[in-house]
């Protein structure tokens, strides 16, 4: 392997290993593409790398410039090593509930954090940063819900890295949190050939969000309205915190040491392969388990272990 | 067929505060009729003027989003679950 002149060179181009020894169909293999591998430890690597360098190709950035985003950590985490290396000031607006290991990797590369009431969960933080961001027009708002540049990261990145190493995979899995992932993998993927499904993964929220006060606070990410989510998907499925701490389990009898929103996308792949007859099914683990062992999620009792889960943002 | 329908806090209100009603119907449109036949005013919460699925609610048959199966028109069975939530931001990392 080449040296890097630069830590953010080592960003992308993240392994795939064959996890079918867990599949329930032995006709279904299942392929988990490690984004933990990147530098800053997440797939959010690769957004905040595109997020910045957009902004500055379109002359947003000088030198010193400040930086606000909301986020319950990946991103933050991303952007916090992208500022760092490139020398800009970031504020991110952080859910008061989400786990240590995420507040001290932001603050060991001179992140500042806001903080925003954690039982508004991302909703809240979005609300807040969007409101200090209009107080003040000086600092840059690159805002991954609605910025092309989040999903256009997976368009040229993690969705080409998948078709050139499984060019055979019939079903993308993935968590939906901004949807840039889903949305640029699968539209990238679906281009080279249509009959490739995308099935997205997500967290029952909803009933954890007292913020909530009638459903038309409710929020989609623009990008997922402006870029065809609804077409693009072609299934979206619930999986609760137990189950995914019961893959997060079961991934590590096989040595993979992946985060919990990994485990929820491992269950829905594993639901996948129940109900199709034969394919490749690919799912994305957004992150490693560094982050998430003050929760107790490998050791714990399982109904404990869910019940904190259902109080701290992992996704 | 008898469906358990589980409600979000928001719209207990509007079910004099239970989390959960058990109506009948074959498809989920016909759930969520007869959920407004048992709590006027529930269903337009759910639903638009025009029948369709408001913006900010997603339903889900059992674990699955109705919107990526035949929204309205999906089938229901005895013993299946229906829970409505609101969309939020996800998890946005």
């Amino acid at each position: 392997m080449a040296v890097s002149g630069n830590v953010l060179e080592l960003i992308g181009n993240t392994p795939v290993v064959d996890v079918s020894a867990l599949s329930p169909n032995p006709s279904v293999r299942l392929l988990v593409k490690l984004e933990g591998a990147n530098p800053g430890g997440s797939v959010k690597d690769r957004v905040a790398l595109s997020l910045v360098e957009d902004a500055e190709r379109h002359g947003m950035l000088s030198p010193g410039a400040t930086l606000i985003e909301p986020s319950s950590g990946n991103t933050g985490i991303g952007l916090a090593l992208v500022c760092r290396v490139k020398g800009y000031h970031l504020k991110v607006v952080l859910p008061g509930n989400v786990s240590i290991e995420r507040r001290q990797l932001l603050e060991l590369w001179g992140a500042e954090i806001v903080e925003s009431p954690g039982s508004e969960g991302s909703n809240g933080a979005v609300r807040m940063a969007r409101r200090v961001a209009a107080e003040h027009p000086e600092w840059v708002f690159l805002y991954q819900y609605a910025n092309p540049a989040n999903p256009l990261a997976h368009y040229h990145g993690t969705g080409p890295e998948i078709f050139r190493d499984v060019p055979d995979v019939t079903h993308f899995v993935a968590g939906l949190g901004t949807s840039g992932t889903l949305l640029g993998v699968g539209r990238y993927l679906k281009e080279q050939r249509a009959e490739i499904e995308v099935w997205a993964v997500e967290p029952p929220t909803g009933e954890m969000i007292d913020g909530l006060r009638n459903l038309d606070d409710g929020y989609i990410p623009p990008i997922f309205g402006e870029l065809g989510g609804e077409k693009l998907l072609d299934r979206k499925t619930m999986v609760g915190p137990r189950d995914s701490i019961e893959w997060t389990r079961r991934l590590a009898d096989v040595g993979i040491f992946a985060g919990l929103s990994t485990g929820a996308a491992m269950a829905g792949a594993v639901r996948c392969a129940r109900q199709i007859r034969e394919g490749v099914v690919v799912l994305l683990s957004p992150d490693g388990g560094w982050k998430y062992l003050s929760t107790g999620a490998w050791t714990g009792d399982i109904d404990e272990v869910a019940e904190r889960a259902r109080k701290v943002i992992y996704f | 067929m008898p469906v358990e329908v589980r409600l979000p806090t928001l719209l207990r209100p509007a079910a004099g505060g239970a989390p959960s009603a058990t109506v009948d119907g074959s498809t989920v449109g016909e759930v969520l009729h007869s959920l407004e036949a048992v709590h006027p005013g529930l269903a337009g919460q759910v639903l638009t003027d025009d029948g369709s699925l408001h913006r900010f609610v997603n339903v889900y048959l059992n674990d699955d989003d109705v919107r990526y199966l035949d929204r309205l028109d999906t089938a229901v069975a005895s013993g299946d679950v229906l829970s409505i939530l609101p969309a939020v931001a996800g998890g946005a990392q």
